[in-house]
Order: C-alpha cells, then sequence, then structure tokens
C-alpha cells in the first residue's frame, strides 16, 4: 500500500474511532433516558421521578395475581426477586401475560401503588417446542432455565 | 500477485463481465436456499411452547434484520475504499447498497412490528433496539437522498461516503442495545459464541434461511451495480460496444 493511501485510511480510522468515543460519551451520560423501564429496585431506592409517567419493568410475582371477577381490574407484584412493585391495571390484557412472565408496565406511582394504563409482555430470547418444554417440566429443569423460578 | 486481485476491482468492465456469471450462480442458489429454508421453518418446524405459530416470523424477521446491519457495514467497507483507493467500483456499490439495505431494514422493521402486537401487545415501543434499527432506516435514507441532491457523481459518492462512515457508529449501538440499556426487544437467540437459545429443528431452517437472504441480498446488489455501471461508463467504448452488439 503506498504512503498516501495509507495515511488516508489512518485519517478515516481516526476520525471513526473519535467519533466513536463522542457518542459513547453522550450514550453513557443519557443511559438513564435510554433505559425503557425502572427496575422494581431503582423505584425502592427512589430513583424514579414521583408523579410522572414511567415504566417498570420485572417478573410478575408467583402468586400474587388478583383478577376482579366481575371487571377487568387485575393487580400483581413485579419482581426483580430483590424489590417488589404493586401493580394495578385495567384493560386487556396481552397473550403471553401469566405469572412468572417478563412484563413492561407503564403509568405513576399513586400511594405506593403502581396504577398502570399499558401492560406490556416481554419475551426473552428462548424458543421452544412444547414437547419439550413438557419433558423439561417433569425433570425439574424448566425452573432452572427460567432464572430459578417456580412454575 | 500480490494486490493484483484487490485492483481489478478498478476496472468496471472487469466487474461487469464478471458479475453477471456470479449473479446467475447466486440467484439459483438463493432460490434453492429459501425455497428450502422457508418451507421447512414455516411448515414443519415445531411450534414455540408460548407464542405458537407467531414466532415463525423469525424466519423473515432475522435475516432481514441481520442483512440490514451487514449490508451497513459493507457500505461504509465501500466508503473506505472508495476514500483510500479512489476506486469508482466502490461508490457503485455504495449506490446499490443504500438502497437495498433500506429495504431491508423497513422490511425488518415492518415484520417486527407485526410480531410484536400479539406477543408485546403493541407494534412499536420507542426502547433502544427499535429506535437504532429507525434511525438506520434514516441513514440508508440520508444516504439515497443525498446522492439525489448533489448533480456531480464525483461529489455525491464522497458526500455519501462521509454520512456513511458517520453512521457506521450505529451499528455497535443496534447490536449492544439490548444489553447495554433495559429493552423490551428481547437479547440475540442466536450467537456465534453460544449455543443457540432454540433446538436444532427451529435454527437450522433459520441458518439456511439467512444463507439464502445473505446470497439474495448479493443477488440484488450485483444485478444493480451492473445495470449502474453501464449507465456511468456509457461514454467509454467498451459499452458502446456492448450495446451495439445487443
Amino acid at each position: 500500500m503506498n504512503p498516501k493511501r495509507k495515511q488516508r485510511l489512518f485519517i478515516i480510522l481516526g476520525l471513526v474511532s473519535g467519533l466513536g468515543v463522542a457518542v459513547g460519551l453522550v450514550m453513557y451520560a443519557l443511559s438513564q433516558n435510554i433505559n425503557l423501564f425502572f427496575t422494581p429496585s431503582q423505584i425502592a431506592k427512589g430513583e424514579a421521578p414521583p408523579a410522572q409517567m414511567i415504566r417498570v419493568g420485572g417478573m410478575v410475582a408467583d402468586g400474587t395475581v388478583e383478577r376482579d371477577p366481575r371487571s377487568l381490574k387485575v393487580a400483581f407484584d413485579v419482581t426483580d426477586f430483590d424489590h417488589n412493585v404493586r401493580v394495578t391495571y385495567e384493560g386487556i390484557l396481552p397473550d403471553l401475560f401469566r405469572e412468572g412472565q417478563g412484563v413492561v408496565v407503564q403509568g405513576r406511582i399513586n400511594q405506593g401503588q403502581f396504577v398502570a394504563s399499558e401492560v406490556l409482555a416481554k419475551h426473552d430470547e428462548n424458543y421452544m417446542p412444547p414437547e419439550v418444554t413438557e419433558a423439561l417440566r417433569q425433570s425439574g429443569k424448566l425452573e432452572q432455565m427460567m432464572g430459578g423460578q417456580k412454575q | 500477485m500480490g494486490w493484483r486481485w484487490f485492483h481489478q476491482w478498478g476496472s468496471p468492465r472487469w466487474f461487469y463481465e464478471r458479475a453477471g456469471r456470479w449473479q446467475l450462480v447466486c440467484g439459483w442458489l438463493a432460490l434453492i436456499l429459501l425455497v428450502a429454508g422457508s418451507l421447512w421453518g414455516l411448515g414443519f418446524a415445531p411450534v414455540d411452547y408460548q407464542q405458537g405459530n407467531s414466532y415463525r416470523i423469525i424466519y423473515l424477521h432475522v435475516p432481514v434484520a441481520f442483512l440490514a446491519q451487514a449490508m451497513y457495514a459493507a457500505m461504509a467497507l465501500c466508503a473506505v475504499v472508495l476514500f483510500v483507493w479512489k476506486m469508482k467500483l466502490a461508490d457503485v456499490a455504495m449506490q446499490s447498497i443504500a438502497v437495498m439495505g433500506f429495504a431491508f431494514t423497513v422490511l425488518s422493521l415492518v415484520s417486527g412490528a407485526v410480531w410484536g402486537k400479539p406477543t408485546w401487545g403493541t407494534y412499536w415501543v420507542w426502547d433502544a433496539r427499535l429506535t437504532s434499527m429507525l434511525i438506520l432506516a434514516f441513514l440508508y435514507l440520508g444516504a439515497i437522498g443525498l446522492r439525489a441532491a448533489i448533480q456531480d457523481p464525483d461529489q455525491a459518492g464522497k458526500a455519501c461516503g462521509i454520512l456513511v462512515l458517520v453512521g457506521v457508529v450505529n451499528l455497535p449501538i443496534i447490536k449492544y442495545s439490548v444489553e447495554w440499556w433495559n429493552t423490551l426487544h428481547q437479547p440475540a437467540s442466536l450467537k456465534l459464541t453460544e449455543k443457540p437459545a432454540m433446538p436444532a429443528s427451529m435454527w437450522v431452517p433459520l441458518l439456511v434461511n439467512i444463507l439464502g437472504y445473505y446470497i439474495a441480498a448479493a443477488y440484488l446488489v450485483l444485478g444493480s451495480m451492473r445495470a449502474i455501471v453501464l449507465e456511468r461508463e456509457r461514454r467509454a467504448t467498451w459499452v458502446k460496444e456492448l450495446i451495439g452488439r445487443a
């Protein structure tokens, strides 16, 4: 490679990496704004702004889902296995909603409870045929895969 | 030998003559792989325990999303070649890839939205992965628009090259967005370094389709590059002869 080309190559590489560092610093500074949701631990620490529209993400804790039989009202705990947030919601839940499922809820904190206006199901990266799930469940390995949760 | 294999790409004529044959090979190979992979994935792969059949959009969504990013990387590589070696063909490639890459990006955004509605409960959410993919679409659109806005082809190529190189910063952001930040989009199921997070009966057809889409993209880009070469070299003797013969 002749020297002139080499020099141009280094100029390009230098400019792109400089730009990368600059963007990286901006991203780092804005990271809390880029996060889609707060975790229950962050809310417990008071990191979430009060009385503002925020999102909370975590797992639907086992045995905490209470449905009102005469309306679409539902209440459940969202947990990150350190802290829980009690969520109330009125409306249609996504198909994947169930205990042990990852969810992202949007709403406001009101007197210690999180009043949600939208509930989204979070899908993890695992795909499985139903027979495999059944076999895993029988051998007790499914709990290990799903992060030590009881099904 | 040495750099010869590289420098021969500087001749549009050399490229035009060979690309026709490569295109033929790519076209048939892509057709076979895509028919096999899609039939296998859509018809014979097992259903998912949670999502049922709706997960099958993975056989479209994952390949086109991979391609959207890979084509941008290829376009950036062409920009480097254009600036360092002043190779005309690199600019032709940039022009073709911008259009195809934009199409694949839009396809990945739309197929993701179609899957998101039944699975997440929403078509769109402003999380880091979805937003950075939308920015990728705008970068492609910018490269297409910038070229159309500048009359002189050399100037247009340089301007696009700078835009494309600046946009490269977005590629690692897309890839790591699901790990650096909390997102609704799940992390990758297929990784180069780890076992796939699905059984072989699901990921083998996916791999066939990914390969098929890559080769199909090569087919499309080669075809569009050949057309652009003919147009740009229309004053060259070899093109005049070629057209005279036809």
